[in-house]
């Protein structure tokens, strides 16, 4: 043979491996509205930039007839590529081989990809559409499962890893993404649970659709599992290559900074905040007033929408916004929003992003539904990610600080590096209502008129305590800023801490709350 | 959620303006478990019941089989007593919280 007929062969042996699961099955993949394995790959990363791993692949299961098989790739795409000239491995599970099944050699290609993403320090991107655990193969399905869930768990917190669920993922499948950083969903074509419909039809008699248990909007809105909700596979991708644009490669390097930019949000700072703190505004204004090009990378925008967080740029920097939401809920913290504070406080300080803090709220949600939920438990989170947290950490005291929500915000307790108050902000035990009716209860009680001797204790004890200069006065606030000084006040405070050493006692690891 | 209006929403003693979410405005009321009522705290099937209504038992001693997640679970009498009310069919599938069997403690 001359070495032209040895390169036509290698490429009719390339070309048969790449058709997947053959057309029938793309037309069908293509009919439920999903684009293939192959061509979501190459959407997400840089045009020409895939290089792809393991294509010849076989499977080596020998029961029940599948010897006899032939599964190109094995049922699953891996490779690495670039986003925005940025290094990143990628897997994408192949639905129209065997339905995208998981088994052994399939789990292999995704270890191989995934110890090549933690030995080179890139981030990962899983795209999962898979009908589970290939059932001919048993237990070595689930074995490979394990192997990769060990991947996720090494690899936490040393280079961001990225979960898009184009498709089923069910059973053990889910317990990849949830171990992962972002996992990104799609309307309608998203489909996430432990145990499906059929299931629960088995067990329980009652009749749900895949969209009611597992849905893209169950996940992002009820749920929590995801973090990112597209209309459509292409949007989706555009939010993933935004992502990767705010963070780093891994936990030894900053995010890329950009051009630095002035904010061009057409209100003024200090037009957005109503001064009576049981007025409602939008809090996201605020960010986009302070950031560069008032650009904002909201995450798990439907979740919790009473607490804000995301990706902003200072002085061309990423910074991670952590902000309560007065719009919503009146911006209390309860188990959702400390949950989601806490993942994502943790996720900043894994990989060098300075967090901000914007506060305003009243405190926790009071209610027996939220104590039985275990509003202890998931509030501690938020203590505890702040505490452990050595990347620089600013608050700005909006409004109201009230009581343990107070301390919890990154307080100058959490250690924050720099706390600063508006003059309108309240920093007080709790609100001037409950703590005048209190404190002055006798006086109240006793009072020819009790309701006009409250309204004047309140108003007394908010004159007195409910402002920043209590706490200014003992040094917990270290200066009170005039509202439009604050886009000032932070690039100074993060210019300050840009070599921050906080020290911290050697362990293991701690013990948080979970 | 933008559309919608602005509510009195009460933290504490205060009362702020302000949205809520669908999943705050679904949530489940709170209430005492009554302990006369024995209810499944799983899914599933009703596979045998050793019991009558108007039945004395002690505490401990089998009411009925409930199978569920490939178990049978036994559900037990929690205290000297007797059975009331059967609520379920043996072939039944139960949901979580359903009320199965109902009891009350012997008059000391």
């Amino acid at each position: 043979m001359s070495l032209k007929e040895f390169v036509q062969e290698l490429r009719k042996r390339k070309e048969i491996a790449q058709s997947g699961g053959g057309e029938e099955a793309i037309q069908k993949q293509m009919a439920m509205g999903k684009l293939t394995a192959r061509q979501r790959i190459t959407s997400i990363l840089d045009k020409n930039s895939f290089q792809e791993y393991d294509m010849f692949v076989e499977h080596v299961a020998r029961d029940f007839d599948m010897e006899k098989k032939t599964l190109h790739g094995d049922g699953v795409i891996i490779g690495t590529g670039t986003i925005y000239g940025a290094h990143v491995c990628i897997y994408a599970q192949d639905f129209t081989v065997a339905g995208g099944s998981l088994g052994l050699m399939h789990s292999r290609k995704i270890c191989k990809i995934m110890d090549h993403a933690l030995k080179m320090r890139v981030p990962l991107i899983g795209i999962n559409d898979s009908g589970g655990a290939r059932i001919q193969e048993g237990v070595n399905s689930l074995a490979g499962y394990g192997e990769i869930f060990y991947r996720n768990t090494m690899s936490s917190g040393v280079i961001p890893q990225i979960s898009v669920i184009l498709g089923p993922c069910a059973g053990g499948a889910v317990y990849s993404p949830a171990l992962t950083d972002f996992v990104f969903v799609v309307d309608n074509i998203s489909k996430m649970f432990i145990t499906g419909p059929s299931v629960i039809k088995t067990v329980l008699g009652e009749d749900y659709s895949m969209e009611e248990v597992g849905g893209a909007t169950v996940h992002c809105e009820i749920s929590g599992n995801a973090h990112f909700f597209a209309k459509s596979e292409e949007e989706c991708f555009e939010q993933i290559k935004n992502l990767i644009k705010y963070i780093p490669r891994n936990n030894t390097t900053k995010a890329k900074a950009i051009e630095p930019k002035k904010p061009n949000y057409p209100k003024k700072l200090d037009s957005i905040v109503p001064s009576d703190p049981k007025q409602p505004y939008d809090m996201r204004e605020l960010i986009k007033s302070v950031t560069d090009a008032s650009d904002f990378f909201e995450i798990m925008e439907m979740f919790a929408p009473n607490i804000i967080i995301g990706f902003g740029r200072m002085n061309g920097e990423t910074v991670g916004f952590v902000a309560n939401q007065p719009m919503v809920l009146a911006g209390v913290l309860d188990c959702d929003s400390s949950d989601k504070a806490a993942r994502f406080i943790r996720f900043c300080d894994c990989f060098n992003i300075p967090i901000v803090t914007l506060e305003d709220m009243p405190g926790y949600l009071p209610g027996i539904d939220q104590e039985h939920m275990g509003v202890i438990r998931h509030g501690a989170k938020v203590l505890y990610a702040y505490c452990e947290a050595t990347v620089p950490k600013i608050t700005v005291i909006v409004r109201k600080a009230y009581g343990g929500g107070y301390i919890a915000m990154n307080s100058r307790h959490m250690r924050a590096d720099f706390v600063f108050a508006w003059p309108t902000a309240e920093i007080a035990v709790m609100g001037p209502e409950g703590a005048a009716s209190i404190v002055f209860k006798k006086e109240i009680e006793s009072a020819v008129d009790p309701e006009a001797m409250r309204q004047s204790k309140i108003k007394e004890y908010r004159e007195k305590f409910a402002n920043p200069y209590v706490a200014a006065a003992k040094g917990y606030v270290d200066e009170v800023i005039e509202p439009s000084e604050t886009r000032s006040r932070l690039l100074h405070a993060l210019e300050v801490s840009k070599d921050k050493f906080a020290y911290r006692p050697e362990k293991k690891h701690g013990n948080e709350p979970f | 959620m933008d559309k919608e209006e602005y509510q009195i929403f009460r933290v504490y003693i205060a009362e702020y303006k302000t949205l809520l979410t669908n999943k705050f405005r679904n949530r489940k009321k709170w209430t005492p478990p009554n302990k006369n009522h024995l209810l499944a705290v799983i899914p599933g099937t009703i596979l045998e019941i050793l019991v009558k209504e108007k039945e004395r038992k002690k505490a401990g001693e089998t009411l009925l089989i409930l199978e569920a997640m490939k178990m049978a679970n036994r559900i037990i009498m929690p205290f000297d007593g007797m059975v009331t009310k059967i609520n379920v069919r043996v072939g039944e599938t139960v949901a979580k919280h359903h009320l199965m069997i109902e009891v009350e403690p012997a008059k000391t």
